[in-house]
């Protein structure tokens, strides 16, 4: 039996309350008039005094770890946690094993997502066979698949070979692709294990230099800019970046640029604690730097937050700095982060959070039914937030099946109280719906 | 449990005196000074020991007494348990031990086992001929088959109670020896 | 003071107690009888991931000679070869009922991981983490440096003193070395002037605010300084070619950089050479320096042992470290 929902007295995009009903997968109406119950279908009304509407969330950047190390995340674990964030939609990272470098892998992803059925998992494509780096993976056969991959990245690994980037920024033109770039000079990294600064200094460990992420960023605009083809810069990190992507853009070149919610809430003098916590690619950078993300993203030379959530084991946390798993888990901690760094110093609006959590995302991936206006006729794809919450980050309580957020014990902004995904609940009472129920 | 006000139970004038017969007592037990080395056990054994030698100098018409000071602290069995001391001098002077008379000085002597530490330390310097213990207090409650050789004052107590040996080289105020805190009778 | 993993932690009050302990200890070493009975029936690890027979016996002699039983832990041929964590390791050690840690790792901050993980519930002593501490080494410099500074070396340096006024020049490759960093610190804890002298390549970026001056040219720096000593860094000859080669060669690296002859004439008079050991003669120090009378290579040795003495004595006897 399907389900109406009446949404009462949300406010859409933080603006004036509004009610909705949800009926079909689409937003069927908007405004103050009230659903009447029809033959066979339960109508839900939620109290949404109070809360936040926002078009249900997209990740441009997500690990969920299937194939191959299902013991720190599914896809189903990973995308409940998803859901549990507020998204309605994630791209799936391709650095798995074995690598999402054919058709075959991203459908099997791609299928896993459907299974799940709390958000739509899009897969990304690897740039190169196995992300070695040296040969173009099959793009076109992962685009035209029943995945419809058009988001390509090695991340984890740069493209480093000029030549290899240049061939897939223009290769993916034909399918209106786009490379996600991970910006990381790997002979000015080999062996890096934070920023290198002053922290690193002190510290002796060995240090990751700004420069590796910005001659990378500086070089593919250039490439993008010669060839003509869009470049998505992933989790930009330093002001230098930010100055670069600025330039870009303002000389038209077609950039996009993600920062993700751990650069914009921390800093490398958390390496202090040598807890691999706080281990990740690229690093925690200084107070300087994260401010210079935030006002990327307030004046829009950056233009999405993406999670990169990278769940790892405990083993690979619980242990020295040098020998941690780089990343950090993110999902379900996104929101609160830009809604404590954006929204309470008034940097964004929560139409501006609609943009760079949603928006904008669907549009670099190219995903239809996402990202969309709250408006009739649309998706039903929402999520409800309570934006006056306050909780404490705990690992334990978390959806993920991973442990490793660079958050816990910090209390945090918001909570999402329910998402929708084509009308249907996937979280519901601020708790995912069981599997059964959403995938009914 | 009632504090009792401190009491001064040994003035400058007496711990003088003690100090004298102490001596005395020391130059009669060895027939003379010849073969006598006074160390005293810091804190305050070691400026009572220096008061000492001076007194039997004196007696013996300016005689060269050989006197230091033994740090007993990594010797002691109570370590544990208690905030880490502070190591303090060891300084043993010429000719060593070896075959000396060694006068050990400490302030009071309570349950022994600082003495007992400090046999342990000799033995690790050399072999003196013969070891004895001078003290200015003797409080009692032993715990250990320890006596002292040369006391300056008996002072029956009650383990509740502080015994204060305030000495003008340490302390910098006047010699005294005083007990606090207790039972009220 | 809980643990001793870095002298940045270090007060100025607690560095010269260390240093005034250290001296009682080294009065003890003089004597026949060298042991005493202080650590009775405490265990003490020697956890070696890194091989350093030189320090890992001058800790062991330390804690011998204060009667503690040493348990040598070396990570080759043991279950860490295999791959077992540093985690595990320490649950083992800890379930033995172990009374402290000496670690040597070659993973920057893993002693800090060690105490602050919650492994682990004794007192950690760091001997040494990749690129980051050393902090004994540093504390033996101080103490060695010291004595040199009221006297001769032999003589005990006077008590409650630290090293106001000295100046002191640390030449080679202080991007990699440890006992820099802890130098830096402890020098400047205890009052002295330190200059760090090195090719900008052996510099770490972001060495502005530690607490000295940052010279690249040698014969400068000596002539300025008017050092009461020169610290001469062990200077790895795969340095040369490793990541892109730190300098072009050990020729120049030595014409450049190196405690020659030429410039061991020019220095002070008073000035002593110290090199924390093991020496590459001819790359950073030259025979004749190594083993000229301003040479402390060797007592730095020797107070080794009663620093680490110090060090074990404060962070073991007493049940809250020092007081």
């Amino acid at each position: 039996m399907s389900t109406d929902y009446l949404i009462l007295g949300a406010r859409l995009l933080g603006e004036e309350p509004a009610d909705l009903v949800l009926r079909d997968g689409v937003i069927a109406s908007l405004g103050a008039d009230t659903a009447h119950p029809r033959d066979g279908v339960e109508l839900v009304t939620v109290d949404a005094d109070g809360l936040l509407a926002l078009p249900g969330l997209v990740d441009l950047h997500t690990h969920l770890r299937e194939p191959g190390r299902e013991d720190t995340e599914t896809v189903l674990t990973g995308s409940r946690a998803a859901a549990a964030g507020g998204f309605t939609a994630v791209h799936a990272m391709a650095n798995t094993t074995p690598v999402a470098d054919t058709a075959g892998v991203v459908e099997q992803v791609h299928r896993l997502g459907i299974d799940a059925g709390y958000v739509d998992v899009r897969p990304v494509g690897a740039v190169s066979v196995g992300l070695e780096g040296t040969r173009l993976a099959e793009l076109g056969a992962m685009a035209s698949s029943a995945a419809g991959v058009r988001v390509f990245s090695d991340d984890g690994h740069c493209v480093d070979d000029p030549v290899l980037m240049r061939r897939a920024l223009e290769y993916v033109k034909s399918f209106d692709g786009v490379i996600a770039q991970h910006a990381q000079e790997p002979r000015l990294t080999v062996g890096a294990q934070m920023h290198e600064g002053v922290v690193s200094a002190e510290l002796g460990l060995a240090g990751w230099p700004a420069v590796a992420e910005e001659s990378i960023i500086a070089r593919d605009i250039l490439l993008a800019e010669h060839v003509g083809s869009r470049l998505h810069v992933c989790h930009l990190s330093t002001a230098g970046s930010v100055d670069i992507v600025r330039w870009a853009k303002a000389r038209g070149i077609d950039v996009t640029a993600e920062v993700t919610p751990h650069h914009l809430l921390l800093t490398d003098e958390q390496a202090r604690s040598y807890d691999p916590r706080y281990k990740v690619n690229p690093p925690l950078r200084t107070a300087e730097d994260v401010e210079a993300v935030r006002a990327g993203l307030a004046d829009g030379t950056i233009d999405v937050v993406a999670t990169d959530h990278a769940p790892h084991a405990a083993e690979d946390k619980d242990c020295e700095w040098p020998a941690g798993a780089f990343g950090m888990t993110g999902l379900e901690t996104a929101l609160p982060v830009v809604q404590a760094t954006m929204v309470e110093t008034g940097r964004l609006t929560w139409a501006d959070v609609a943009r760079v959590l949603s928006t904008t995302p669907a549009r670099i991936g190219r995903v239809s039914g996402q990202g969309r206006p709250v408006a009739v006729g649309e998706p039903a794809n929402l999520t409800l937030v309570d934006p006056a919450a306050r909780r404490r980050v705990e690992p334990a309580a978390q959806v993920t099946r991973s442990r490793n957020t660079p958050f816990a014990g910090t209390e945090l902004p918001g909570r999402v109280v329910a998402t929708f995904l084509r009308g249907r609940a996937t979280v519901y009472d601020g708790a995912p719906v069981a599997h059964e129920e959403v995938n009914a | 449990m009632a504090g009792m006000p401190t009491r001064e139970v040994l003035t400058a004038s007496d711990i003088s005196r003690s100090l004298t017969r102490i001596a005395h007592e020391i130059l009669e037990r060895n027939h003379g000074s010849e073969r006598v080395t006074v160390l005293g056990i810091p804190t305050r054994g070691v400026p009572l020991a220096r008061r000492i030698g001076e007194r039997l100098a004196h007696t013996e018409g300016g005689a060269e007494i050989p006197v230091g000071s033994l740090d007993v602290t990594m010797y002691r069995d109570d370590l544990r348990g208690q905030p880490t001391r502070t190591l303090q001098r060891t300084d043993l002077p010429e000719p060593g031990i070896d075959d000396r008379i060694v006068v050990l000085v400490d302030d009071v002597l309570y349950s022994g086992r600082t003495i007992r530490a400090a046999l342990d330390a000799l033995g690790d310097l050399g072999r003196p001929a013969a070891v004895q213990l001078a003290v200015l207090v003797d409080r009692g409650h032993r715990e250990l088959p320890i006596r002292a050789d040369f006391v300056g004052k008996n002072l029956p107590t009650a383990a509740t109670e502080r015994v204060d040996v305030h000495l003008t080289e340490i302390d910098d105020v006047p010699d005294a020896v005083t007990i606090s805190g207790g039972e009220a009778h | 003071m809980r643990h001793l993993l870095s002298t940045a932690e270090l007060t100025r009050d607690e560095a010269v107690r260390i240093l005034d302990t250290a001296e009682a200890m080294a009065a003890t070493q003089g004597r026949s009888i060298k042991k005493l009975p202080t650590l009775r029936g405490r265990t003490v690890v020697n956890l070696f991931f890194e091989d350093s027979t030189r320090t890992r016996i001058s800790f062991e002699a330390a804690a011998k000679r204060l009667s503690a039983d040493v348990l040598n832990f070396s990570a080759k041929g043991s279950s860490v070869s295999k791959g077992e964590s540093l985690k595990d390791t320490a649950l083992t050690l800890q379930a033995m009922g172990i009374d402290a840690v000496v670690i040597r790792h070659h993973d920057s901050g893993a002693p800090h991981r060690l105490a602050h993980s919650g492994w682990i519930d004794v007192p950690v002593l760091n001997a040494g983490d990749g690129t980051h501490q050393h902090p004994t080494q540093a504390l033996l410099d101080a103490f060695t440096l010291r004595r040199h500074l009221s006297a001769d070396g032999e003589t005990p340096a006077p008590e409650d003193t630290a090293l106001d006024g000295a100046s002191v020049v640390i030449v080679g490759d202080v991007l990699h070395s440890r006992v820099a960093r802890s130098n830096v610190s402890l020098l400047h804890t205890l009052g002295a002037r330190v200059t760090v002298v090195a090719p900008p390549t052996l510099l770490p970026v972001g060495i502005e605010p530690w607490p000295c001056e940052v010279r690249y040219d040698l014969d400068e720096a000596l002539a300025e300084a008017v050092p009461d000593a020169v610290m001469m860094l062990r200077v790895q000859r795969e340095r040369m070619t490793s990541a892109g080669g730190f300098f072009p060669s050990p020729h120049e690296y030595h014409r450049r950089y190196g405690l020659d002859g030429e410039r061991l004439a020019r220095l002070p008079e008073r000035c002593v050479v110290m090199h924390p050991g093991p020496m590459n003669r001819g790359l950073e120090i030259s025979a004749e320096a190594a083993d000229s009378p301003r040479s402390t290579i060797v007592e730095q040795v020797g107070n080794g042992v009663a620093v680490r003495m110090a060090a074990l004595y404060l962070l073991l006897a007493g049940e809250e470290g020092i007081a």
